[in-house]
């Protein structure tokens, strides 16, 4: 069993500088930010190094920072330009009984992050409905579509803060 | 000279009896045996994650019960116990053992639905009436406690909402006393039929490791061979305090982790269960319940995982906190929607008729699939 | 009808308005789509399995829509499933019946804000002959909404109304 800060330790000295920071001053659950391109190599890693042996993915999340200059549209909603989108991944070890929390922030303009599919299999649908809900673009993901929204859906990335509902969709009204 | 084959495409669902909901199956054959299966689910999505970020922490507890409708206690509890972790309230005792008691007959409602549509699916029809003929005992237990059938809004953030009806405890005895003889009677009926095993033993084979990768949890990883159960190797609640087993596949009938397996496991599982009742009902203590329901929740800044085993699987809520009266992200871990996407490696290399036995060997509940 | 209520003691002649004769078949026998949407669903099934019995009531849930007679919307209608279901009503064969049952299939329920997937009632696609109100509503609310139709069917007439 390891503390998130002996793993972050272990980290920085393999990685250098594409792990970023060791967030460890909200409370509950300390956070290892990592570079969005990089995060593939680094969850195999902690997969296979020994010592660590994180093998289950337990949870992928996209989050929407909200984090840019907000400016109010003329019908009374908000846009956001500029800030981030984040990834955080929950990973944790079976058989050594340590979890860890990762974190990667893309732009919001162009939200890139390393898709880490060949390395856990839940992965896959986790990262599309990421993708589904906050247009999050994972690179080399074998099949990045929509998952939960139908296909033609064009109306926007529901979970992000400043999603509007469109009037109409197929001719069916949307709205109450 | 060879003769010519052709792959044909068949479409399943999303109007089909046996995938136990909306879900659309889109299979590639090769004759009868199958290329790829590809899920396609969103047909019941129902926002929950949007609607989280519009409600405050309590109201969010009834589109929790929404989500994994054959299991609501059991989502109430993840969720309460995620948002006490968060604001570190202490629960009383007497509120720990009554969701621990909800919590369990849950387990047992939501696997006699399992293990009832499975015979269906399968092809036996009996098992189905004679398990929601007892399905409806436990749900009139909860009907006397909290007015509601099927979605509870029962126990909520530091408490639960009512106390428990003075005749509950003497009632679940009766049912305890009462289900037991049953589970032997479903075994004689739907276990050991030779029928049964022959659908089901040696089809669709999860592999331990595959398991891991995917991230499988519940009684599909238990049945591939790990002892792996959050009650016991993540503790949450009072579940350290009790002496009960933890099944495991052994590949009684055929390999380890296939379809009998699965089942067999949920059957096991329920007599654990029973363990469990007794156990509580005898240490239930008396006292309050509503002294830790905080009057206004405001968590801090600050970001939560907290996990339950829910009867599907590991059930887990990442709740992200702005320090607003709504939280800022929850997102869940739905078992269902994981034990969802090894599907398609599952069912590779079987018969059609098999798509039917695996998918309800997997038993997920559509809603917490697509939220 | 209160035919079977009394007992012959001979064989004998049964008059009747052939209206009458023909809605009591209907009504006796209303076949259902077998047919889940979310958790209403589950109560659905509640209501045909050993304690409900739907079945004295002559419904039968059948696999395929071109069978039935009448289809039960139990739950959430999504945006993703509201053309399927559209495309069930239109397979039935006449005459049809919608039982649609639960708030969400009524008016949206506690989707009815923030849902963006939701469909805000779905007699916004296909028209309704019963709502039954509820979240969810219990097997009786159900059958109480089967009795009704059985009421709508057997006030149906064959004549023509004359266009005044
Ligand atoms: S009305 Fe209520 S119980 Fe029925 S589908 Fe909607 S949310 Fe579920």
């Amino acid at each position: 069993m390891k503390s998130t800060q002996e793993i972050y330790n272990l980290l920085k000295e393999k990685f250098q500088e594409k792990v970023i920071q060791h967030l460890n001053t909200l409370p509950k659950e300390e956070v290892i930010e990592v570079r969005p391109e990089s995060i593939n190599e680094i969850v195999e890693f902690l997969r296979d190094d020994k010592e660590l042996h994180f093998d289950n993915l337990i949870l992928l999340s996209g989050v929407d920072d909200a984090n840019g200059s907000k400016n109010k549209l003329e019908d009374g909603t908000e846009e956001i330009t500029g800030g981030t989108l984040s990834v955080y991944y929950h990973i944790e070890s079976m058989d050594l009984r340590h979890k860890l929390v990762l974190k990667v922030s893309a732009p919001r303009e162009n939200p890139e992050v390393e898709s880490i599919y060949d390395v856990y299999g839940c992965a896959n649908w986790h990262e599309r409905e990421a993708f589904d809900m906050l247009g999050i673009i994972f690179k080399n993901h074998p099949d990045l579509t929509r998952i939960l929204m139908p296909y033609d859906w064009e109306f926007g990335y529901p979970l992000r803060k400043d999603y509007r509902n469109p009037e109409f969709y197929q001719g069916m009204k949307v709205p109450y | 000279m060879a003769l010519k084959t052709e792959e044909m495409v068949l479409n399943m669902g999303p109007q089909h009896p046996s995938t136990h909901g909306v879900l659309r199956l889109e299979i590639e054959l090769d004759g009868e045996i199958i290329i790829n299966v590809k899920p396609h689910i969103g047909y019941l999505h129902r926002c929950f994650e949007k609607h989280c970020e519009a409600m405050t922490y309590p109201q969010i507890i009834p589109y929790v019960d929404r989500m994994d409708y054959l299991a609501s206690i059991y989502n109430e509890f993840g969720y309460a116990v995620a948002v006490e972790r968060l604001l570190d309230i202490k629960v009383p005792e007497r509120v720990e053992y009554i969701r621990v008691i909800m919590g369990e007959l849950q387990r047992i409602a939501s696997h006699t639905v399992a293990i009832g549509t499975y015979g269906l699916d399968i092809g036996a029809f009996t098992p189905f009436l004679f398990l929601f003929r007892d399905r409806e005992k436990i749900l009139s237990l909860f009907e006397m406690t909290c007015g509601a059938r099927l979605l509870y809004n029962y126990i909520w953030v530091g408490g639960v909402s009512h106390d428990l009806h003075p005749n509950f405890l003497r009632q679940t005895k009766e049912f305890i006393n009462y289900f037991k003889p049953i589970i032997t009677e479903i075994n004689n009926l739907l276990t050991y039929n030779k029928i049964f095993i022959e659908r089901t033993a040696n089809v669709g084979i999860l592999p331990l490791d595959a398991a891991i990768n995917y991230g499988i949890t519940g009684p599909n990883l238990r049945a591939s061979g790990l002892k792996w159960d959050l009650r016991r190797d993540d503790p949450y609640s009072i579940y350290d305090r009790f002496d009960f087993e933890i099944p495991v596949g052994k590949g009684w009938m055929g390999t380890v982790g296939d379809c009998w397996d699965r089942y067999y496991l949920r059957i096991l599982e329920m007599e654990q269960s029973l363990k469990i009742l007794e156990q509580a009902i005898e240490q239930i203590p008396d006292g309050d319940i509503t002294s830790a329901i905080p009057k206004r929740i405001k968590p801090p800044e600050g970001q939560i995982y907290a996990r339950v085993e829910n009867p599907r699987g590991e059930l887990g809520y990442f709740i992200m906190s702005k320090g607003g009266l709504q939280p800022w992200r929850v997102k869940v871990k739905a078992p269902s929607f994981v034990n969802m996407s090894i599907f398609g490696d599952l069912c590779r290399g079987h018969l059609i008729a098999d798509v039917v036995a695996i998918l309800g060997s997997i038993d997920i509940v559509l809603g917490e699939v697509d939220r | 009808m209160g035919l079977l209520d009394r007992e012959f003691t001979e064989d004998n002649i049964v008059i009747s308005k052939v209206d009458d004769f023909l809605n009591w078949g209907r009504l006796s026998s209303l076949w259902q789509v077998g047919f889940g949407l979310a958790c209403c669903a589950i109560e659905m099934m509640a209501t045909s399995a050993s304690h409900y019995d739907f079945d004295r009531f002559g419904v039968i849930p059948r696999p395929t829509p071109r069978q039935c007679d009448v289809i039960i919307i139990s739950g959430t209608v999504t945006f993703k499933m509201a053309t399927r279901v559209k495309r069930l009503y239109e397979q039935m064969p006449d005459p049809k019946y919608v039982i649609s049952m639960g708030s969400c299939a009524n008016c949206g329920g506690p989707y009815w804000e923030h849902g963006y997937h939701v469909l805000k009632g779905v007699d916004r696609v296909i028209p309704v002959d019963v709502y039954v109100p509820g979240c969810p509503p219990r097997p009786e609310a159900l059958l109480e909404g089967l009795m009704k139709l059985q009421e709508k069917i057997r006030n149906e007439s064959l004549v023509k109304k004359a266009i005044v």
